[in-house]
Parts: C-alpha cells; sequence; structure tokens
C-alpha cells in the first residue's frame, strides 16, 4: 500500500459515504478502471469490466409470435449506439424489456455486473439510473414546462418527501442548465400540451437529463423534428456521449450518420449486424432485410 | 458535488417559485365564508324573530348544513376522480361508514328512554338480542367514535385501495369495482342479523354528548361545526394539490406510464389521495347523520355514489371550489324540483349529466373562467375570438 492508494482509498470511501447519505446511487457513467478487492455499494452500477448493459439469449414472444428470440447486446459506459432494423424487429420490445415494462421468458438482462435488472419494477429500474423516450412523446400535458422537468428531477421519490419538496438553490441551477439545454427557456411557464410536437420531444429529453440517468434509452428522438432541430438534437447527443451511455432507436439514416460510432441492426429479434454505419450499409444480409430481395 | 456560486437571482427570476397556499383574494374569500358560517349564520337564525324578512328558518340551516355535508363528499371526489383520474363511483360507502358510527353513536345516547326502555338500542330488543355485538363495543364513547369515523372508512379504503391498485386495475374496471363495493356493502348492512338496524337502519336520535338534539341552538352548532370542517378540508385540499405530491397525482392522471419511468412508484400516491378521500367522506357521513336524524343502508345505494360524480362533475373537475360550487347547485335544484315536479327528477338529474359532459367539460367553474378570460363578454358578442375557450 503506497501512500497515494491510500488517500485515494480514503476518498472514494467517503464519497461513497456522501452518495449513501443522500440515498442516491453513484451518478457517474463510470471508468474502465478496475478497481481491485471493493465492494459495490447495494443500488451502484459496477463498470469495472467496461460494459453498462448486458442482454444474453433473451427470447420474450407474445402469443406464439417471438417478438425478441436470443438477443445479445452489450454497451460500453459512454457509449452511443444506434440501433436500427425493419418495423417488428423487436427494438421496442427490447426497451420494455430492459425498463421492466415486459418480463422476458429467459435470458439474462444486467446492468453493470451486479444488477440484476429483471428482479426489479419500472420505477426501480428509473431509479438506478435508466432513462427512457417514448416513441410517442410522453409529458404531462396539464402541467408547465418548468413543473414536467421538476417532477423528473433525481430525488426522493416517495409520497412524504413530495408532500415536503421545495426546489433548492443547486436543483433551481441544474433545472436552469437543462432548460438551457432543450432549448425551452422562454417556455418555462407554458403548458406542455400547448408545445409543438418537436418541443414536446424535447422536453421529454429534458425530463430524461433532469433524472440524470446513467443510461439512456431513445426510441425515435427525433420523428417529427424539424431538420433544424434534428440537427440541434443530435448535436445535443455528442455532447452527452461520455457523460451518459446513450441507445437510440432511430428510422432517419442521415440523423444516424451525423451520430453513430457503432451501428447494431436488429431483425426478427435478434441481432443481424453490428458495425459501423458503412460496414453495415454494405452487408448482404443487412440489404436483404431492408430492400426485401 | 460542486457549488460553483452561480448567479442565482437568474434562477429566481425565470423559474416560478412556489405560490402561496391562497392568494390574498382567495383568503378574503376564506374569511368571508367563516364571517358567513360563524357569525351571520348563528346572527340571522337564532337572534332575529321568525318573521323578520332576513331571518334564516330553520328549514334552511338544515338543508343548508346538509348541503355541505355533500359539498365535503364532492371536494374529496374530486382529489381522487378530477386531480388524480380515478372514478370511484363507491364514495357513497365511505360517507354511510362515517355515518354509521356516528349513528350507533347516538342510539347508544338514547339509553333507556327508547320505546323498550332497554339499555340496547330498540331494533336489538325487537331482535330479541341479549348483548351488543363485539364491532360496537367502542361505540359508548364519544372519543372513540371520533377516531373510528375517522379509521373504518381509512381502513376499508386501504384494504380495497391496496389491492385494486397493486393488481393495476383502472379505469371503468375501477369504477364498476367500487359500484360492486357499495352494492355489497349496501346488502349486507340491510340484513338484519349483521347488526346494523337492518332496511331501517338507525333513527330517533334524542342526544349527543347528553345535551338534546333536536333544540335550535344544538342544529346551529352542527350547522357551523360543518361549515369549519368543509372550510378546513378545502384549505388541507389546496395545500396537498398544490404541492409536489399534488402535481405527482395529475401526473399519473395525464401519463401513468411516464410517471414511473420518471421513478415513481404510483401505488403509495393513488393509495395515499384515495385514502384522504375517503377518510373526508366518511366525516362527511359523520356530520350529516346528527343533522338529519338518520341512517340507512339506501346511502349505500349504487345511485347515491354517482350523484357524488355528478356534483363534483357540475361543479368543474380539476378545481377545487368546483365541486362545493356543483353540490350546491344541484342540491338546491333537488330541493326545488323534488317538491314541485317529483317524478322528473331523476330525468332532470341525468340529462345534466349528459349536458355537463358534452358542452361543459369543465364544469360550471370552467365556464366562468373562460367567460374571465374574454373580459365578461356576452357569450353571443365574442364569437370572433373563441380560441381562448375552444380547447378540446
Amino acid at each position: 500500500m503506497t501512500p497515494d492508494l491510500l488517500e485515494e482509498g480514503a476518498q472514494r470511501a467517503e464519497r461513497l459515504a456522501e452518495l449513501r447519505e443522500q440515498g442516491l446511487s453513484g451518478r457517474t457513467a463510470g471508468s474502465l478502471r478496475a478497481i481491485y478487492g471493493r465492494t459495490v455499494p447495494r443500488g451502484q452500477v459496477d463498470v469495472a469490466h467496461g460494459r453498462i448493459l448486458y442482454l444474453e439469449d433473451v427470447s420474450v414472444s407474445f402469443d406464439g409470435f417471438k417478438a425478441i428470440n436470443r438477443l445479445s447486446l452489450d454497451i460500453a459506459p459512454g457509449e452511443l449506439r444506434c440501433i436500427i432494423g425493419p418495423n417488428g424487429a423487436g427494438k421496442t420490445t427490447m426497451m420494455d424489456i430492459i425498463t421492466g415494462k415486459t418480463r422476458p421468458d429467459e435470458g439474462t438482462v444486467f446492468f453493470g455486473s451486479t444488477i440484476d435488472l429483471l428482479r426489479y419494477s419500472e420505477p426501480e429500474i428509473a431509479a438506478l439510473g435508466i432513462g427512457r423516450k417514448f416513441q410517442k412523446p410522453t409529458v404531462f400535458e396539464e402541467l408547465s414546462v418548468f413543473e414536467n422537468l421538476e417532477l423528473a428531477l433525481a430525488t426522493h421519490k416517495g409520497v412524504w418527501p413530495s408532500l415536503q419538496f421545495r426546489l433548492v438553490g443547486e436543483q433551481q441551477d441544474r433545472l436552469l442548465e437543462v432548460l438551457e439545454t432543450i432549448h425551452l427557456k422562454d417556455s418555462v411557464r407554458r403548458r406542455a400540451g400547448d408545445l409543438s410536437h418537436g418541443q414536446k420531444q424535447w422536453l421529454e429529453i429534458g425530463m430524461l437529463l433532469m433524472q440524470e440517468p446513467l443510461l439512456l434509452l431513445l426510441d425515435e428522438p427525433v420523428a417529427g423534428m424539424t431538420d433544424e432541430e434534428t440537427e440541434r438534437t443530435a448535436q445535443l447527443f455528442l455532447t452527452l456521449k461520455g457523460k451518459h451511455s446513450l441507445m437510440v432507436v432511430e428510422h432517419d439514416m442521415s440523423f444516424i450518420r451525423t451520430i453513430s460510432e457503432k451501428v447494431t441492426v436488429l431483425c426478427d429479434g435478434a441481432v443481424l449486424a453490428e458495425g459501423t454505419l458503412d460496414q453495415v450499409q454494405a452487408d448482404e444480409r443487412v440489404i436483404e432485410v431492408y430492400l426485401g430481395r | 458535488m460542486n457549488t460553483t456560486a452561480l448567479p442565482t437571482p437568474v434562477a429566481t427570476d425565470l423559474l416560478p417559485q412556489k405560490g402561496p397556499l391562497l392568494t390574498r383574494k382567495g383568503w378574503s374569500g376564506v374569511f368571508v365564508a367563516l364571517i358567513l358560517l360563524g357569525v351571520m349564520a348563528p346572527v340571522l337564525n337564532l337572534l332575529l324573530p321568525a318573521g323578520h324578512p332576513l331571518h334564516l328558518s330553520d328549514y334552511w340551516v338544515g338543508l343548508l348544513g346538509k348541503i355541505m355535508c355533500y359539498a365535503i363528499c364532492a371536494l374529496a371526489m374530486d382529489l381522487i376522480w378530477g386531480y388524480t383520474g380515478i372514478l370511484s363511483l363507491g364514495h357513497g360507502l365511505f360517507f354511510a361508514l362515517g355515518g354509521y358510527v356516528m349513528g350507533m353513536y347516538l342510539m347508544r345516547q338514547i339509553g333507556t328512554d327508547g320505546v323498550y326502555k332497554s339499555e340496547l338500542p330498540d331494533f336489538m330488543v325487537f331482535l330479541a338480542w341479549k348483548e351488543l355485538p363485539w364491532h360496537w363495543a367502542l361505540s359508548h364513547s364519544f372519543v372513540a367514535t371520533l377516531l373510528l369515523v375517522v379509521l373504518v372508512p381509512g381502513l376499508v379504503a386501504f384494504v380495497f385501495g391496496y389491492f385494486a391498485f397493486r393488481s393495476r386495475i383502472k379505469g371503468v374496471y375501477f369504477s364498476i369495482i367500487t359500484q360492486a363495493l357499495t352494492f355489497a356493502a349496501m346488502l349486507l348492512f340491510f340484513r338484519n342479523e349483521t347488526g346494523f338496524g337492518g332496511n331501517n337502519g338507525f333513527t330517533d336520535f334524542k342526544r349527543i354528548l347528553g345535551m338534546p338534539l333536536a333544540t335550535q341552538e344544538m342544529r346551529m352548532a352542527l350547522f357551523v361545526l360543518t361549515g369549519l370542517v368543509l372550510v378546513g378540508f378545502y384549505l388541507w385540499a389546496r395545500w396537498l394539490v398544490g404541492s409536489k405530491f399534488g402535481r405527482v397525482l395529475q401526473a399519473i392522471r395525464d401519463a401513468e406510464t411516464r410517471v414511473m419511468f420518471c421513478g415513481y412508484n404510483p401505488l403509495p400516491y393513488k393509495l395515499t389521495i384515495w385514502v384522504v378521500s375517503a377518510v373526508m367522506c366518511g366525516v362527511a357521513g359523520a356530520l350529516y347523520v346528527p343533522q338529519v336524524g338518520i341512517i340507512n343502508p339506501g346511502e349505500m345505494s349504487p345511485a347515491n355514489s354517482i350523484e357524488i360524480a355528478i356534483w363534483a362533475a357540475v361543479g368543474g373537475r380539476a378545481s377545487l371550489i368546483g365541486p362545493i360550487v356543483g353540490a350546491f347547485l344541484v342540491n338546491l335544484a333537488k330541493s326545488v324540483l323534488t317538491v314541485t315536479f317529483p317524478e322528473f327528477w331523476l330525468y332532470f338529474l341525468g340529462g345534466l349529466f349528459i349536458v355537463v359532459t358534452l358542452f361543459m367539460p369543465q364544469g360550471v367553474v370552467g365556464v366562468v373562467r373562460s367567460w374571465r378570460a374574454s373580459g365578461w363578454k356576452m357569450p353571443w358578442s365574442q364569437r370572433p375570438a373563441t380560441d381562448t375557450e375552444a380547447r378540446p
């Protein structure tokens, strides 16, 4: 044990104690540094093995139809992964499984190396640090933009804390920061239901950011956006990459070209191909699926 | 976390701040209501002679007292239906449970002055019962009665709500089950052997806390008490819906899946507001029984519970004052119409519900609000600019 190692360990212990006091899990996407001989506190995501999400041999069928068929997929911390595939390939079902909405018939889903996601409910999975944007923008229409973001804020989510909740300075700053990021600063007091389609998409992304998730699942985030809005969304995702891990399902190829490093093609509930967009587009099997030869 | 000193004034300027419980205008409204209830009504009823033009007759004291109990139910309905989007068609059950708890206390207060001169209530003597059934063991104590008025409806609501919400029963299915629940309870209470007084229920009360019930002063005291409880519950409800808790409820109403993916478990939220709502109804029932002088299983009939929903709808859901206004309007209309055209009342009620649902989804309060937003113009003079009102 060298003095700096001791020092480092002491700092880490302090940080963890602080986090535990706040009742929150660690909120960094994690580094690849292996930390030997350490214990991972309950609820903290262990990404020491370089993977934040593992799906292995996952299958689910609805009335005999195999929506997901022995799907295996993993995502690295800080990675931005695009998922493409024809309609009915199982993209949304896969997100349903990760977020606890659908239970798979078989297979394992792990968040980091230690958290078995199949044992948690939707709100618990959200609290662990997985945020999800739906295909159809889902915001709280009758509440204002401000109230939408405030509800999504990462804090205690029980009844009693909610009754006594007051937005404190630090949280206000966080809210302002997100408002700035999603370009809705001038609409703080507007009713969310009155926003345009693209703005609702952004508000929903903003709500995800308020949750400070480690992993963001985004189902068609630029559907219905103008070219300019799409461009800005691409910029946003590129700034998020590294700090968060992102899984983006999209059909817009030019959007994918702007943001992607690695693309996974799903077909019939399983991975068909994986690689850069160019590699994938040159793949015979992918061409066949898309063009239906 | 690093706290680099950001210019906080910007934050406070830009972000809406948490508002006070009520606006200055709102507090004046509450103040006026308290003066009317606590000073004006007693003076006009007790001190002015019966022939005086401003005299408040006993008939009106009784009627308004009763309607204020209904208004509490409508307020409770609004919390669960208007704010949380869960339509209960079984709130009459909680009202009746509170009423029965208070009713049995009043029965015990009769003492040996009943027809059969027995310590036991008359209906039990009539059924040749020798002792009180176990579930009425605490009914002699006023303090226990007050506690049970809150606990019994609260516990029934908690148990029912826990299983219903945990099974994620929603929408019309939930409404039907609550309707069935109150119907089943009504059948149970109708039976003589269950010890709830059968179809006659409890009546012929004489005293409360040892004081005679049928005096003008006691009626006035109950009237004022009901009014204070109504105002108190209104303020409580305002506090609930003004907190983040209240906004989570509205969020559950608008997009429950999104609420879950934000990390909230909807179950404790729904359960809390469900129990609060049931308790409010129970208290309303307990205030109702000594004023009306009778409680019977008819209060649990499905139609009664549906009426509560109609009051809330007519007044305007998702505004707290709306249901109170609705309860007053509908019940005043009822007391007039059931006298003048008794056979048409139910048709009128049904028609009212259809008209309100089709043409006034925000209720009376919604109409007044959009009227105010248009600068108090007559509806026919603002035809060209209807976009403030015509929100689908």
